[in-house]
């Protein structure tokens, strides 16, 4: 059993906490391989992370970007004898994977959640309100990892890492430009605490209310699609069936109301908290700990006693 | 040039789904049907290429059973041109690998510059056909889409990533996957829903192209999540700072 293991990396840098959880779930599968697209310190930093047998390190430009094209090309270059191949299921992966699971004909397999033999899988569907158990009748397995669901790999292997090439660059897509909001929060996917807000919070301005208590606490800033949609919070904050996927030690969910694609994004967190004026509303069914209050003096008196 | 849209049958997204007591799959007996969010998004930006005098014609393209002609029927009415209805039936539900396949020879037939679909149907949540017909039809690919401009022979897309937004350019023909932020579909009108049971819509099946629908994942089992236990209302703010530092969270 050989796994080929697409690393996460951003700006050049290795996500160790996404690539160290999908190393879990792939070293259940064989020895792996990962393969880096970023710099040398990436690949540096994913052979430290215990079961990666080998790191393959792609430097070309071509790749830098994560450009699907070519990222699948360097994969498919390197799928020689695998048996599984496997990313993080975040919005870079999901890019990629179903491109090479087509290109060997082979059907991916979406967000596992667990990994019960070489080739059964189980994932969430419906928004996870449904678990199925998948068994793959393909040659070579394409599959991608919630992180969420697995616990990041140690660090202390010395893996070797080989430079390799890109075969074939194409020119199909190009680069432009990347707008990453760059801040001193936690990342949102691997954070502990995550402090959401939703419609509830009522502006742009008033979303400072969420992000003060998070930056009190040393969490993340998570958001409803509501709250995206309407501008109070950026794209990539977005929790849930369609957004990210997160669980975290404590979610505090703002003037939420527990829409069930919300729910799919943190549902499986530890602790969940949370405070709206609607004692009805669908979020305090799951909720640990519910306050019926207007989050307007609420927040504020929380992020004051905390 | 003209735009093919693949529009997916799903549960309704209000709708939340029951699993089977006996564990073979979700109950989908009399519960709403609707066509697929994302779909919608994609057909909405399918017809403002068309308003703005960029597409000619929208063809827009169901797979599943015959009911999915309902669906084929709302895009119509939202001001897509024709229609294709392929049916399949894979004893479960049509894997992405098997719609890009049969997109594929619709592709062919049709040569269309664009192919817009959904990043996601909410039902199998796979997030993969686009990605898959664009392997297969050795086409470039844009994802998540959440800004569509068609310029200089290319499309110019601004995608949601990871950790922001990523503009990128493909040439066409090329597929784009669209995001939740890229319009606000319309909603049809009843002149255009009267209109839209005129327009054609093409029967096909999955055997008229040769495409095999046997399943690759075989669905062993399909259960419930595990549930969470009640919880507990709290009466202050100091109370909940109480019970969150028991928790030693914070
Ligand atoms: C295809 C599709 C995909 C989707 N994907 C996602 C997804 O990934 N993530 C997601 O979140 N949603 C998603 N949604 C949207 C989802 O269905 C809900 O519309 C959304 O989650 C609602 O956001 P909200 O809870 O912020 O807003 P609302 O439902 O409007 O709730 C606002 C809440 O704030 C409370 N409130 C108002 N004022 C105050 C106050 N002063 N103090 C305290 N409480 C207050 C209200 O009581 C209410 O409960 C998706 C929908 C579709 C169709
Ligand atoms: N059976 C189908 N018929 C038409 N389009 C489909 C079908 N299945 C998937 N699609 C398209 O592919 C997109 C992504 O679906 P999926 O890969 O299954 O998550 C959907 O939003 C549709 O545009």
């Amino acid at each position: 059993m050989s796994v080929l293991l697409l690393a996460e990396v951003s700006g050049g840098e290795l996500a160790l906490d996404a690539t160290a959880k999908t190393a879990t779930a792939a070293a259940q599968l064989g020895e792996v391989t990962a393969i880096v697209c970023g710099t040398a310190a990436a690949a540096d930093a994913a052979a430290k992370i215990a079961g990666v047998s080998k790191v393959l390190l792609c430097e070309d430009a071509a790749v830098a970007n994560g450009l699907a094209e070519n990222v699948a090309r360097l994969i498919m270059d390197h799928s020689a004898g695998v048996t599984h191949i496997v990313a993080p299921a975040n919005n870079s992966g999901k890019n990629v994977l179903p491109r090479v699971a087509a290109l060997l004909d082979a059907m991916v397999i979406t967000d596992v959640i667990e990994v019960l033999d070489a080739k059964t899988f189980k994932r969430p569907i419906y928004a996870g309100n449904a678990i199925q158990t998948v068994e793959s009748q393909d040659a070579v397995k394409v599959l991608s990892v919630r992180t969420a669901a697995f616990d990041a790999a140690a660090e202390g292997a010395a893996a070797p890492v080989q430079v390799v090439a890109l075969g074939e660059t194409s020119t199909l897509s190009a680069h432009v430009e990347d707008k990453v909001i760059k801040n001193d929060r936690p990342e949102l996917s691997s954070a502990k605490i995550v402090v959401s807000g939703g419609r509830g919070v009522g502006s742009q301005a008033d979303f400072a209310l969420i992000s003060g208590l998070a930056d009190k606490i040393g969490a993340a800033v998570g958001a409803s699609r509501a709250a995206v949609d309407s501008g109070f919070a950026a794209n990539d904050l977005q929790v849930g069936q369609t957004g990210k996927v997160v669980a975290p030690d404590l979610y505090i969910a703002v003037g939420v109301s527990g829409a069930i694609q919300h729910l799919a994004g943190m549902k499986d967190s530890k602790v969940i908290v949370a405070i709206n004026k609607d004692e009805e509303a669908p979020i305090f069914q799951i909720a640990d700990y519910g306050l019926v209050a207007d989050l307007f003096e609420a927040v504020p008196e929380l992020t004051g006693k905390l | 040039m003209k735009i093919l849209v693949p529009v997916k049958r799903v549960i309704d997204y209000n709708v939340k789904v029951k699993v089977k007591s006996d564990g073979t799959g979700v109950d989908l007996a009399n519960v709403k049907m609707s066509m697929n969010p994302f779909d919608e998004i994609s057909v909405e930006a399918a017809i403002r290429l068309k308003e703005a005098g960029i597409a000619s014609e929208v063809i827009v393209v169901s797979i599943g059973e015959k009911k999915s002609t309902e669906t084929l029927r709302t895009a119509l009415a939202m001001g897509a041109d024709r229609g294709i209805l392929v049916e399949a039936d894979a004893g479960g539900d049509i894997e992405p690998l098997t719609v890009a396949k049969i997109l594929a020879r619709i592709v062919a037939d049709e040569q269309p510059q664009l192919v817009i679909l959904g990043k996601q149907a909410i039902d199998n949540d796979m997030n993969a056909t686009g990605q898959m017909l664009a392997a297969l039809l050795g086409w470039g690919q844009a994802t998540f889409a959440s800004e569509l401009k068609i310029e200089d022979g290319k499309a110019h897309v601004t995608r949601e990533v990871d950790g922001g937004l990523q503009t990128i350019t493909v040439a066409l023909p090329a597929i784009i996957t669209t995001d939740l932020r890229l319009n606000e579909p319309r909603y049809a009108s009843l002149p255009n829903i009267m209109k839209a049971k005129k327009k054609p819509v093409e029967e096909k099946t999955a055997a008229d192209y040769g495409v095999d629908t046997a399943l690759r994942l075989k669905v062993i089992a399909t259960e419930e999540p595990a549930g969470r236990a009640a919880g507990i209302k709290v009466g202050s703010v100091s109370e909940l700072v109480e019970k969150l530092k028991e928790t030693g969270m914070v």
